[in-house]
């Protein structure tokens, strides 16, 4: 049993009147992939963004109840949350660089958060990222290209070499692959193979098969409500939920 | 069967054709109002070039006339060549082109031929070349506003001379000049460089473009910071709630409030409240300022929405503030489509007359404003105020400022399109 770096404890989310998030109560373990699958609207989503804190920019959507990340609960009013979001890295849906150069893209949040002491450390920093992205030997000698104008499955590692580059512990992914063709998504996925010796992943994903692949533990949700959570072999072989079983061979969503 | 592909076949044919009437009616739409701009431009250009040159008349002035030794000029400062008298001189210097003409009032129509500033002309030639005058100098003098306006063709001949500004005896003395070689033209410098004038041939349009131009320096000054600031706060730091939304609405009415209205309170509270001095560019620029503002404010909420949340999240992602988000990330995007937004709105307020009208920006002003707080026009009212007076030369000034104004609004619609272009993100 690994180290538990993620406790959500009775998490209620209501986006104004309308509530996204039931009681859901669930732990992530250090160093391992847990993903978040269920049908679309389903909450995952919206649990995920809870762990960075990132739906504090919507104003309607109201956080109840606790999440602990190394025993410190990140709802509690001594937390701050550009700390928070510097252990707690985040990879988007839709790759989304800065319109600015490879280089720029990578060093920026190092760069606002004082991480590196001087040019050559910042350069350091940059080309470690983009090597744990798999992503430096395509592009080593077209650092001060536009991030934009790399293809969608490199942008796509240039996000998760951003996300890295401020030495965080966990990384969020939002459904990082949904919009990348399958050569793409095989290399994201090898890739989370070799981060998460190193890091805490949690990935929401559509795709059963993606979560099958990548992950060591599973939670499946539904209509905001988290139905299940288990060992992936477990969830995919012997779900406990009737309605687990139906959404996994394909009966609904 | 055949029936149904026939019916199909009509049905797409009505469809096409009905598609070649709405392409005609959009090209017959567009093609109209380019006719109009043609028209426009057409009739400004075709009575307004003129004024761009000027009728001068070469006059062989004897200096010796004025002074036993001509390089003794050299040793004279401007102060003593201002304190010599030089009328009478001058006037015989232009009696010469014709030495028979014995009576006075001839005379009188001959010196009429020249604009009232003749005697001037010499001095402020003398000034800038004293230390090399000949005993005699041929110095080109500016004609007045009725020979230059004959010259040009502009003006009648054919009327009866009770009739006409100019009379027969001087257009008699003209042509002999004419026919002598005498009359030629030059480009109007001066109608760029001076001020205004109630002697058409001496008037330009220096003082009213300088007016402007610090007027329109006076709106960018305040309104692109505040403007700027305002719709950034508004779009990415407000929560969207009753206040904000009631301002919203309010800056949207305030770029529909007719611009006379901004006017009265440039009077009411710029003027006569704080005591800001009367037809300066600083006051002008302070009103079209509160007219500019919404213009900017709308124009850049517009692109800061254009600029994908995505973004947004990306910056806050790894630990940004939100304040670094949007000035690091949002904000560059965005500049762009503010930088069009503003240069769109200073067009605008250069072409706004009715509000300065009020604040006394419609004074007469000879001299060209030094400093935005010097009485001045501006281009628009100096249009306004030519286009009223009765001398015939005024009416090509007229034509010729509205050119100079629509340069600088295509000038600046250029700048427009080209920041546009080259800093637009690409992505």
């Amino acid at each position: 049993m690994k180290n538990i770096k993620i406790k959500a404890d009775n998490l209620n989310v209501h986006y104004g009147d309308k509530q996204a998030l039931f009681d859901v109560s669930m732990h992530m373990e250090e160093k391992e992939v847990t993903a978040l699958i269920g049908p679309s609207g389903c909450g995952k989503s919206t649990f995920i963004r809870c762990l960075n804190r990132m739906n504090d920019v919507i104003d309607i959507c109201k956080v109840q109840g606790k999440i602990e990340i190394d025993g410190n609960n990140i709802y509690a009013p001594s937390m701050q949350v550009e700390q928070l979001r510097e252990r707690v890295g985040m990879v988007f849906q839709k790759p989304n660089p800065f319109p600015k150069t490879i280089f720029e893209n990578v060093a920026y949040g190092p760069r606002i958060h004082g991480i590196a002491e001087n040019k050559s450390d910042l350069e350091e920093i940059v080309v470690n990222s983009l090597k744990k992205a798999a992503l430096f030997d395509e592009v080593k000698d077209r650092l001060n290209d536009a991030g934009t104008g790399l293809s969608g499955g490199q942008q796509q590692r240039l996000c998760i070499a951003r996300a890295i580059s401020v030495n965080p512990d966990i990384i969020l992914m939002d459904e990082p692959c949904s919009a990348l063709d399958p050569i793409a998504t095989a290399r994201i996925e090898e890739l989370m193979g070799e981060l998460k010796t190193e890091y805490t992943i949690i990935i929401v994903t559509h795709s059963m098969q993606q979560a099958a692949r990548v992950s060591s533990r599973t939670g499946f949700f539904h209509l905001g409500k988290l139905v299940e959570v288990d060992k992936t072999e477990t969830i995919f072989s012997n779900p406990s939920d009737q309605r687990t079983q139906d959404y996994i061979t394909g009966r609904f969503g | 069967m055949t029936d149904r592909i026939e019916q199909r076949i009509n049905s797409l044919n009505k469809r096409l054709n009905s598609e070649k009437r709405f392409r005609i009616y959009c090209i017959g739409a567009m093609s109209f109002a380019l006719a109009w701009v043609l028209i426009l431009f057409l009739n400004i250009f075709s009575s307004g070039y003129s004024a761009f040159y000027r009728t001068v008349i070469q006059v062989d002035v004897p200096f010796l006339n004025l002074i036993e030794d001509t390089t003794q000029f050299s040793e004279m400062s401007s102060e003593d060549i201002n304190n010599l008298s030089m009328y009478s001189f001058s006037k015989k210097a232009i009696y010469g082109l014709f030495p028979d003409i014995e009576e006075k009032k001839d005379k009188k129509m001959l010196i009429r031929l020249f604009s009232i500033e003749f005697e001037q002309e010499i001095r402020e030639f003398l000034k800038s070349n004293k230390s090399n005058i000949n005993e005699t100098e041929t110095i080109y003098l500016t004609a007045s506003d009725d020979v230059d306006q004959v010259s040009k063709g502009n003006y009648p001949r054919d009327l009866d001379e009770d009739k006409r500004r100019i009379k027969d005896i001087q257009l008699l003395f003209f042509d002999d000049l004419v026919d002598r070689g005498l009359v030629s033209y030059e480009f109007n410098l001066p109608f760029l460089m001076r001020g205004d004038s109630r002697e058409p041939e001496l008037a330009g349009v220096g003082g009213s473009i300088v007016g402007s131009l610090f007027t329109i320096l006076v709106v960018l000054i305040l309104s692109f910071p505040i403007g700027i600031f305002a719709a950034i706060y508004l779009e990415e730091f407000a929560s969207k709630n009753r206040v904000t939304d009631f301002i919203e609405i309010n800056i949207n009415n305030l770029a529909a409030v007719p611009s006379i209205v901004f006017g009265l309170l440039g009077l009411g509270i710029i003027l006569n409240t704080f005591g800001l001095p009367r037809s300066t560019p600083l006051v002008g620029g302070i009103v079209l300022s509160l007219m500019t503002l919404p213009t900017i404010i709308i124009a850049t909420r517009a692109s800061l929405r254009a600029v994908p949340p995505s973004i947004r999240e990306g910056a806050l992602a790894v630990g940004a503030t939100k304040m670094q988000a949007v000035m690091h990330h949002v904000v560059p995007v965005a500049m762009p489509g503010a930088l069009t937004g503003t240069i769109i709105g200073l067009a605008q307020a250069l072409g706004e007359t009715a509000p300065l009208l009020l604040i006394g920006m419609v004074a007469f002003v000879v001299d060209v404003p030094q400093t935005p707080l010097d009485a001045s026009a501006s281009l628009p009212v100096q249009v306004y105020l030519w286009s009223e007076s009765a001398e015939r030369g005024y009416v090509e000034k007229t034509s010729a400022t509205i050119m100079m104004l629509l340069g600088f609004l295509i000038l600046m619609n250029l700048a427009a399109v080209l920041i546009r272009r080259k800093f637009e993100t690409k992505w």
